[in-house]
C-alpha cells in the first residue's frame, strides 16, 4: 500500500517566546514491512533541521528557535510503501537488545491491578495466545475515551479509571506483558484508518512485544489488532516519555494554542 | 623507608609548634575560601574540611607501580563503557550478567551506538584506593561520572609548601601544581569533530549552592575558562553557544559537574532548572564534547564494580596490577548465604548510592542494627554488596592528644585524553579523624592531607 502523510502543527502564543527548542522523531526508517520513498520534516522557521539518530534507532530533527516568535509550524511530508506482515517486524535496526526492554518505568509500572489483570491470561498456552489474549483484556478493561487522561498519566492510573486513549492502551499493554517477562515497548506513528479520519486518530500509539522464534511483533491494542500496513512506526521507546514524537522546552509565554492537521491517505486517492 | 623523613621531621619538631602550624593552615584555608558543604546536616552547611599537616607519604616505586595499575584500570573501564553502548560483547561472552548491565538505571541508553569524540567516555576518573597491607593497594570503587575533590589536593600542597618551605627545600617532592593544565590539554585533546579550529572549553556548574561550587570556580580560574550555569549557555541548531556581552561565543568542550539526569531538560529530567535545553542533541551531532560523557555511571555503579578484574582480562588480555576488594553480590544466592552468615563481620552497602550514607559496618553495628540490615538484604538482595572490613593502613595524624595513627585513603585523578592518560603523582588523601573509623568521607567527619611522591 502506498501512503501519503502529511502533518502540519503551528504553535501560536499570545505573548512572545524567546526560545523553543524541540526534538521531532516524527521520520519512518525503512524495514522489511516498509520502505520509505521520501519524507522531509521542516519548519517555516529557516534552514533545514540537523537530525541525528538517537540511542533507540529513532531519526530525531531538532529544531531550534532563538528569537522571539508567537508562531512556528512544522510540516511532514512523506511517501512510504507498506506490505501486510501481520504484525511481524523484521530487518529492522535493532540497537538494542530485547531484554532492554523489560525494565520498569515509571509510566509502564504494573501495580497489583495490572498484576492481577496480567495473571487472567497466563493460562494461555503459547506466548502469542497469551499476547492476543492481553490485546483485547487491555481493551475491555479500558474504554476510548478522550479527555479522560493526559500524557502524564500511568498505565496503572489508565486501568483505574477504565477509560483512556491509545497512549494509555499501549501503556497498559507493555506493562502486563512486562511483568508477565516479556520484552514490550512503546511505538509512536502514524495511521492509515481509510476513511477522512480526526487527525488524533492519524497520529497513533501501539505497543510492540518479542515473542520467541517471531521477533517484535506490534499490537494495537486501542484497535484490537496486530499493526498491519496501515501502520507507520517513527518512534520506538520504553514509554510515550522516551518515545515522544515531540517533546520540547520553551523560554517565555506559557498561553500556547496548537492546532494540528494530520493526513494518512493511499496515493492515488489524495482528496 | 620513605617515612624516615616524616619520623625525624616530627622528632625533631615539637608537638605545640605544629598546633602553631595547624591553626596557621587552618587560617590559610578560611582565607582562600576552601569550603564544602555537607548533605542532610543541619546549621551551618559551609564548612572547613579538617586539614591534616602530617603529609602522607608515597616512593616513588610505589607510586610507578600504582601509576600503571590505574592506567590499566582506566583503560578497561572506558573500553567496558564502549562496549556497552556498542555491541555488549563482554555480556554476549558471559562475563557479566546482562540484566546487571541492561536493567541498570545508570545504564543511559541514549548513548546506545554513539562514539564520543576520540573514544573517549571518562575523561577525569578519581579511583579509590586503600592500602590493606605491605604489598599492595586494591581499589574500594571507581568514580566515572564527576569525581570531586582534587582542588583539595592542589590546595593542601599550596599550604604545606607555605607552612612548610624548608621540607620541600630537602626533599624532592612531585610537584601536582600543573594538574590544570593538564585537565585543560586533556579537554582540548578530545574537541569534537565539528571543531575546526582552537578548541572553546567552558565548565559546566550546577550554581553556588553546590557542594563542591569552590571546586568548579577554583578550576575554571586556574584553566582560564569560563565558569557558566545551565541558563548561560543555549543551543542552536545543534550547537552550543554561551552568552557574552559581545554577543553568543561557540562552545566546543564542557567540563561539566552536573549529573546527567539534570544536563539537559529536553533529554532526561524536564523539570532541571539547572541543564541546558538541547544540550545532549548538540553531544550526539558531533558538535560538542561532554566530559565526562554522558552514561559513564554504568562503570561505577557498585553491582558492576565486582566485574572490573574480569574487564581487565576480557579487554585488555592483561592481569589486573591493581585487585579489588574482595566482594560478594547479594543478588547471587550463595554470597547472600554467606554474608547474612557472616553480617557481624563484614561491611555492606547499597549497590546504588554513594556517600557512605546507606552501609552497615558490621564490627561497629548494634544487634537491632544487624538484624534491620538482615530483614533488607532478604528483601532486596539486588541491592546491596558486602566486603570484608578491611585492615586499612593508617598514617600519623596530628589530632588533639597528640601524633596518633589514623586510617587512610587515597583518590587519585585518572586524566584520559585522546592521545595519553595522564596522572599527577599522588592525589588526594582522606583521613578518617575520629579514632578507630574507617569511613574517610568528608561528609562523615573526615579530613584529608597532603599526599607526596618522592622522586628518585
Amino acid at each position: 500500500m502506498r501512503l501519503i502523510v502529511r502533518h502540519r502543527t503551528t504553535y501560536s502564543y499570545a505573548s512572545p517566546v524567546f526560545a523553543a527548542i524541540q526534538t521531532l522523531r516524527l521520520t519512518p526508517r525503512s524495514y522489511e514491512a516498509l520502505a520509505v520513498h521520501r519524507w522531509s520534516v521542516r519548519s517555516d522557521q529557516r534552514r533545514p533541521l540537523p537530525s541525528f539518530t538517537d540511542g533507540f534507532g529513532n531519526i530525531t530533527h531538532c529544531h531550534s528557535v532563538v528569537q522571539a516568535h508567537t508562531e512556528a509550524t512544522i510540516f511532514v511530508e512523506g511517501e512510504v510503501e507498506t506490505t501486510n506482515t501481520f504484525g511481524i517486524v523484521r530487518g529492522a535496526t535493532e540497537p538494542l537488545p530485547p531484554m532492554f526492554y523489560l525494565r520498569r518505568t515509571p509510566l509502564t509500572e504494573a501495580d497489583e491491578a495490572i498484576q492481577a489483570m496480567a495473571g487472567e491470561i497466563v493460562s494461555e498456552r503459547s506466548p502469542l495466545k497469551r499476547l492476543h489474549a492481553l490485546l483485547n483484556l487491555v481493551r475491555e478493561r479500558v474504554d476510548y475515551r478522550i479527555g479522560a487522561t493526559d500524557p502524564s498519566t500511568t498505565a496503572a492510573q489508565a486501568l483505574a479509571e477504565g477509560a483512556g486513549v491509545c497512549q494509555d492502551h499501549a501503556h497498559l499493554f507493555i506493562a502486563a506483558a512486562r511483568h508477565l517477562g516479556v520484552p514490550a515497548r512503546y511505538l509512536g506513528g502514524y495511521l492509515w484508518t481509510g476513511v477522512e479520519s480526526q487527525d488524533y486518530q492519524a497520529s497513533h500509539a501501539w505497543a510492540e512485544a518479542f515473542v520467541p522464534d517471531l521477533g517484535w511483533v506490534g499490537f494495537d491494542a486501542a484497535n484490537r489488532i496486530c499493526t498491519t500496513e496501515a501502520y507507520i512506526r517513527t518512534s520506538i521507546g520504553l514509554d510515550y516519555w522516551s518515545a515522544s514524537p515531540v517533546r520540547g522546552v520553551r523560554r517565555g509565554a506559557a498561553d500556547e494554542t496548537l492546532a494540528v492537521r494530520v493526513q494518512v491517505e493511499q496515493a492515488g486517492q489524495e482528496q | 623507608m620513605h617515612y624516615e623523613i616524616i619520623r625525624r621531621w616530627l622528632d625533631e619538631t615539637p608537638t605545640t609548634a605544629l598546633s602553631v602550624k595547624r591553626r596557621e593552615a587552618e587560617f590559610l584555608f578560611r582565607r582562600t575560601g576552601v569550603t564544602f558543604s555537607v548533605y542532610a546536616e543541619g546549621g551551618d552547611r559551609e564548612r572547613l574540611i579538617p586539614f591534616d599537616i602530617i603529609p602522607r607519604v608515597l616512593d616513588f616505586a610505589e607510586w610507578q607501580q600504582l601509576s600503571r595499575g590505574l592506567k590499566q584500570r582506566v583503560r578497561a573501564i572506558n573500553e567496558f563503557i564502549r562496549d556497552v553502548y556498542h555491541s555488549r560483547q563482554i555480556l554476549r561472552a558471559g562475563h557479566i550478567p546482562p540484566e546487571l548491565v541492561l536493567h541498570n538505571e545508570a545504564f543511559c541508553a541514549e548513548m546506545q551506538g554513539f562514539d564520543p569524540p576520540q573514544g573517549v567516555y571518562v575523561h577525569i576518573a578519581g579511583i579509590d584506593i586503600v592500602r590493606t597491607g605491605p604489598g599492595g593497594f586494591v581499589v574500594l570503587e571507581d568514580n566515572c561520572r564527576t569525581p570531586s575533590g582534587v582542588s583539595y589536593m592542589l590546595e593542601n600542597r599550596e599550604a604545606m609548601m607555605r607552612l612548610f618551605p624548608d621540607l620541600f627545600a630537602r626533599h624532592r617532592i612531585a610537584p601536582v601544581s600543573h594538574y590544570p593544565e593538564d585537565l585543560l590539554d586533556t579537554l582540548k585533546s578530545v574537541a569534537p569533530p565539528n571543531c575546526k579550529s582552537d578548541p572553546v572549553v567552558a565548565l559546566l556548574t550546577p550554581g553556588s549552592f553546590n557542594s563542591a561550587y569552590y571546586e568548579h570556580s577554583f578550576l575554571a580560574d586556574e584553566m582560564g575558562v569560563e565558569l557558566v550555569e545551565g541558563p548561560d549557555l543555549f543551543v542552536d541548531d545543534n550547537v552550543v553557544f554561551t552568552r557574552t556581552t559581545k554577543g553568543p561565543k561557540r562552545v566546543d568542550v564542557i567540563y561539566r559537574r552536573i549529573d546527567d539526569g539534570y544536563l539537559d531538560p529536553l533529554t532526561f529530567r524536564p523539570d532541571s532548572a539547572i541543564g541546558t535545553p538541547g544540550l545532549f542533541n548538540a553531544y550526539r551531532a558531533g558538535n560538542l564534547t561532554l566530559a565526562n560523557g554522558v552514561g559513564t555511571g554504568i562503570a561505577d555503579d557498585k553491582s558492576i564494580y565486582p566485574y572490573v578484574p574480569r574487564m581487565i582480562r576480557f579487554y585488555l588480555g592483561e592481569e589486573p596490577i591493581l585487585e579489588n576488594v574482595q566482594t560478594w553480590c547479594c543478588w547471587d544466592g550463595d554470597d547472600l548465604a554467606y554474608v547474612l552468615d557472616r553480617l557481624p563481620e563484614l561491611v555492606v552497602k547499597e549497590a546504588r548510592g554513594s556517600g557512605g550514607y546507606g552501609m552497615l559496618i558490621g564490627p561497629q553495628a548494634t544487634k537491632t542494627e544487624l538484624a534491620d540490615f538482615a530483614a533488607r538484604l532478604r528483601a532486596r538482595p539486588g541491592d546491596y554488596i558486602a566486603q570484608p572490613t578491611l585492615a586499612l593502613s593508617t598514617c600519623p595524624t596530628l589530632v588533639d592528644a597528640g601524633i596518633a595513627p589514623r586510617h587512610v585513603d587515597l583518590r587519585p585523578f585518572v586524566l584520559s585524553g585522546g592521545k595519553e592518560i595522564r596522572i599527577v603523582p599522588g592525589g588526594l588523601t582522606r583521613v578518617a579523624l575520629r579514632e578507630g573509623s574507617l569511613v574517610v568521607n568528608s561528609s562523615q567527619g573526615g579530613g584529608t592531607k597532603d599526599t607526596w611522591v618522592l622522586e628518585g
